[in-house]
């Protein structure tokens, strides 16, 4: 089908600050790709999979503010280097099937240069029946998509603790059978590089951070990446070492109920068993996080969350 | 000759559902609306301790975790016999609010606006199917500004949020007995700054676009009209009524049946399970209800049951609450705004009932609850308590009933040994995307493509419309199809 041209030069140059199209250019697929050879602009196809997620991570990413949401998939996110969305099932124009050609279509022509972003763990449990997106004759299944684009990208984000470890879609008894990626990649033999970004929802600065830490630089090495597959830098040091509620315990003032000061640990917190940066970096851009809320740390970033943290509330 | 659409999958939705629709001369004369991913929460609830769930639940959703975080709290609060205080209501009312904001603005921008017009000419933006874009370059242009405009604005609504929540999305600070944030005079000050940017950009931007979408697409305004039965558990507490259902609401419960409103007894609520892939027994009150998976179940085509009350499809959602207080007059400045808007684009109020009726319903809301939420935060009381100390029994059940952005949400718990012993939530997209009942009667989505006139099957765009103005919480799928010949699919849109 035909997909008319439909923008201005001087609207573009507004949109891809500094990278113009030339008006009047018929559009196919990707314009922006094929014109980025000419210009030595990178670009980095993105192909964002959301498969049993609450979708709490994109929204979490959308609220990303230096970079703005619009400077991550419209600009150049560092000077040189665009990401081009060109799936993503929340926030594309196209639906139905054009939507997934998209996908296929990418996967093809860019293979192993393309990102792969899985949101959300994936369901396997009789083949994955569980969770499905589009049919050819049959329903394809999340694992399916796993299996045909995983191999060929250049990287793996997963994005989100559903789509490191699980998280909560694979929580006991785990009825869909759900798994993270990594646990997916080794089942299938899968061995492309990938980073786990956990957190639920992950945070949009440890998101932008992975991805500009690949463009500028590469894979990361791996003294750069701990255990449990995440960046040191952002997941590097414990929640309750960089607590505000550090005096509060070192003077033994602990919070018996919700709503008083005091250290959280009693209530539950699993601010000891939690590595995350939340304690300086702050949440929804810097206005608060779960402790200064008066609520424990649930330890939403662990590979263990939710089980090995529960009872939530109570003391480990 | 009669064909089959799918839409596959459709995009520009939270979450998994496929749209299935039988054309006949170029009609829409059956509808099958399909969730496509199965989640088992109810199952992921049972055995945790019952405090949990106010976590657990909020993972249905992250567009909308806050009103499943209040939902389970009201429950946890029912069975722990606890009332939060003022400053607790209080504030899981402000977060709510704000939720509603963000998710209002982000559905009418991010997702459904990309229908009316076409947006730059890179992805995400492009591939794009073709549909009858009408609005004229100037608008085209200005609504595109706004649609980058509008991910910075809902983002200060999360902030707004996040100032009582800890963080968004997924709150940290509720509780059973109320709210764990202890106020300050910053938390104050920096909301009501947040909130007046929100208003300028509601009344000066959302409304006008919506007003404009709702002008050039008039005809949206008598297409999916959809079942004609609206429900509302209500919105935002305003005393602190041990009984949910008797509890004063600036929404109230109601619902509409036949244009009359009447009041709701959650006792004629119940779930079919006949075309849903459970084995579980049909018609059930969610309080018994239980959810044991089939994907292979014979007939079955969706993940959703069937949410029905007293036997009838009911629609949830803005235009349920606003169709509510209109017919009631239960604040004069609703019916005024309604009024005034209904004249701006000269339609009647039953044309509300439609595609452009829901968006036009969605932004009106979002004005009123910003202006609400407003006045709430002067409401919060620095140096009271935010909750009450709860004590978790070794039995007990509890309900909780509230209006998520999309509309009624009930959650049930039963407790046993301190433990969950039972859980179920009906969501609102249960009610607007549920698959038919055991009676064959089709669900409010269903219901809203009957009947519709499909210009051009190779392009069923109309479809695409509809689905999307109930905002459902769900990814779609239109097939093609010869009936009565192996199933022939045009992949299409
Ligand atoms: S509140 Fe949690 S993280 Fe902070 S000091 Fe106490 S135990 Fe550590
Ligand atoms: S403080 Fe803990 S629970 Fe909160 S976001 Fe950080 S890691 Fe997650």
């Amino acid at each position: 089908m035909s997909l008319k041209k439909s923008i201005s030069r001087r609207e573009f140059m507004r949109w891809a600050a500094g990278v113009p199209l030339a008006a009047g250019m018929s559009v196919h697929f990707f314009p922006r790709l094929a014109q980025a050879l000419e210009e030595a602009v990178k670009e980095y196809p993105l192909i964002w999979m959301q498969n049993s997620t609450c979708s709490g991570c994109s929204v979490s990413v959308i609220n990303t503010i230096h970079p703005s949401i619009k400077n991550v998939i419209l600009e150049q996110v560092l000077p040189g280097h665009q990401l081009i969305l060109s799936y993503h099932g929340t926030l594309m124009a196209a639906t139905g099937s054009m939507s997934l050609d998209a996908a296929r279509e990418t996967a093809r022509k860019y293979q192993g240069k393309y990102v792969l972003i899985i949101e959300g763990a994936i369901p396997t449990k009789q083949e994955g029946i569980y969770g499905y997106i589009g049919e050819e004759e049959k329903p394809i299944t999340m694992l399916q998509w796993v299996k045909r684009l995983a191999p060929n990208a250049m990287a793996v984000l997963a994005v989100g603790t559903c789509a490191a470890y699980g998280g909560v879609s694979a929580a006991d008894p785990n009825p869909s059978g759900s798994m993270g990626a990594q646990e997916v990649f080794q089942m299938l033999n899968i061995n492309t590089p990938h980073i786990n970004i956990p957190g639920c929802p992950c945070h949009p600065d440890w998101f932008i951070g992975t991805v500009a830490k690949i463009l500028l630089y590469g894979m990361p090495k791996e003294k750069e990446l701990d255990q449990y597959g995440r960046m040191k830098l952002f997941y590097g040091r414990s929640i309750h070492n960089r607590c505000m509620n550090r005096d509060y315990m070192d003077e033994g003032i602990f919070a018996e109920n919700f709503g008083e000061e005091g250290c959280l640990l009693e209530l539950g917190c699993k601010g000891p068993f939690t590595s995350a940066d939340c304690p300086v970096r702050l949440w929804n851009g810097g206005v608060n996080w779960c402790i200064a809320a008066g609520s424990p740390c649930i330890g939403c970033t662990e590979k263990g969350f939710p089980d090995q943290h529960s009872p939530i509330y109570q003391r480990r | 000759m009669k064909t089959i659409i799918k839409i596959d999958p459709m995009t520009r939705i939270e979450g998994h559902l496929d749209i299935e629709a039988v054309i006949d001369n170029k009609k829409v004369v059956e509808a099958k609306s399909k969730g496509t991913l199965y989640r088992g929460f109810e199952q992921i609830l049972t055995g945790r301790n019952p405090i949990d769930a106010v976590q657990i639940t909020q993972r249905f959703c992250g567009v909308c975790p806050t009103p499943h975080a209040i939902a389970s709290s009201q429950a946890l609060d029912n069975a722990f016999g606890v009332m939060p205080p003022d400053n607790g209501r209080i504030i899981r009312n402000i977060m709510q609010g704000s939720n509603y904001i963000q998710s209002h603005i982000l559905h009418f921008y991010h997702l459904a606006s990309l229908d009316y017009y076409r947006g730059p000419d890179i992805p995400p933006f492009v591939p794009r199917y073709e549909a009858d874009y009408r609005v004229p370059e100037t608008v085209r242009e200005k609504l595109v500004e706004h649609y980058i405009e509008a991910y910075q604005i809902r983002l200060k609504a999360h902030e707004l949020c996040a100032i009582w929540s800890g963080k968004m999305p997924h709150m940290a600070s509720i509780t059973p007995g109320g709210v764990t944030i202890i106020p300050r005079i910053d938390n104050i000050t920096t909301s009501l700054w947040r909130l007046k940017e929100l208003t300028d950009f509601i009344d000066n931007v959302y409304i006008p676009d919506v007003i404009t979408v709702g002008q050039i697409y008039r005809d949206y305004f008598q297409i999916g009209k959809g079942c004609g039965n609206y429900l509302s558990f209500g919105l935002f507490d305003l005393d602190s009524e041990p009984e949910v259902t008797k509890r004063k609401r600036f929404f109230q419960m109601a619902r509409m049946s036949k244009e009359k409103v009447y009041p709701v007894d959650v006792n004629q609520i119940a779930e079919d399970v006949k075309y849903s892939w459970y084995d579980s027994s049909s018609h059930k009150h969610p309080r018994q209800g239980d959810t044991t998976p089939n994907p292979d179940k014979p007939g079955a085509y969706s993940w959703l049951k069937a949410p029905r009350y007293n036997g009838e499809s009911y629609e949830v959602g803005p235009l349920a609450r606003l169709k509510i207080a209109y017919e009631t007059r239960s604040n004069p400045k609703i019916n005024q705004l309604i009024d005034e808007t209904l004249n701006k684009l000269q339609v009647g109020s039953d044309e509300l009932c439609s595609v452009m009726g829901r968006h036009i319903a969605r932004a009106l809301e979002c004005k009123v609850v910003a202006d609400e939420i407003t006045g709430m935060i002067m409401q919060v009381k620095l140096e009271e308590p935010v909750c009450v100390p709860h004590q978790i029994p070794d039995s007990g059940e509890g309900m909780g009933l509230w209006d998520a952005a999309r509309g009624a949400l009930g959650h049930w718990i039963e407790i046993q040994n301190q433990k969950i012993a039972r859980y179920q939530a009906i969501v609102p997209t249960t009610w607007n995307a549920s698959p038919k009942d055991d009676k064959g009667q089709a669900g409010p989505i269903e219901e809203a493509l009957i009947g519709t006139v499909i210009d051009d099957t190779n392009n069923p765009f109309e479809l695409a419309r509809i689905v999307r103005s109930f905002d459902p919480c769900l990814a779609c799928a239109v097939h093609l199809a010869e009936i009565g010949k192996s199933e022939k699919t045009f992949r299409v849109i």
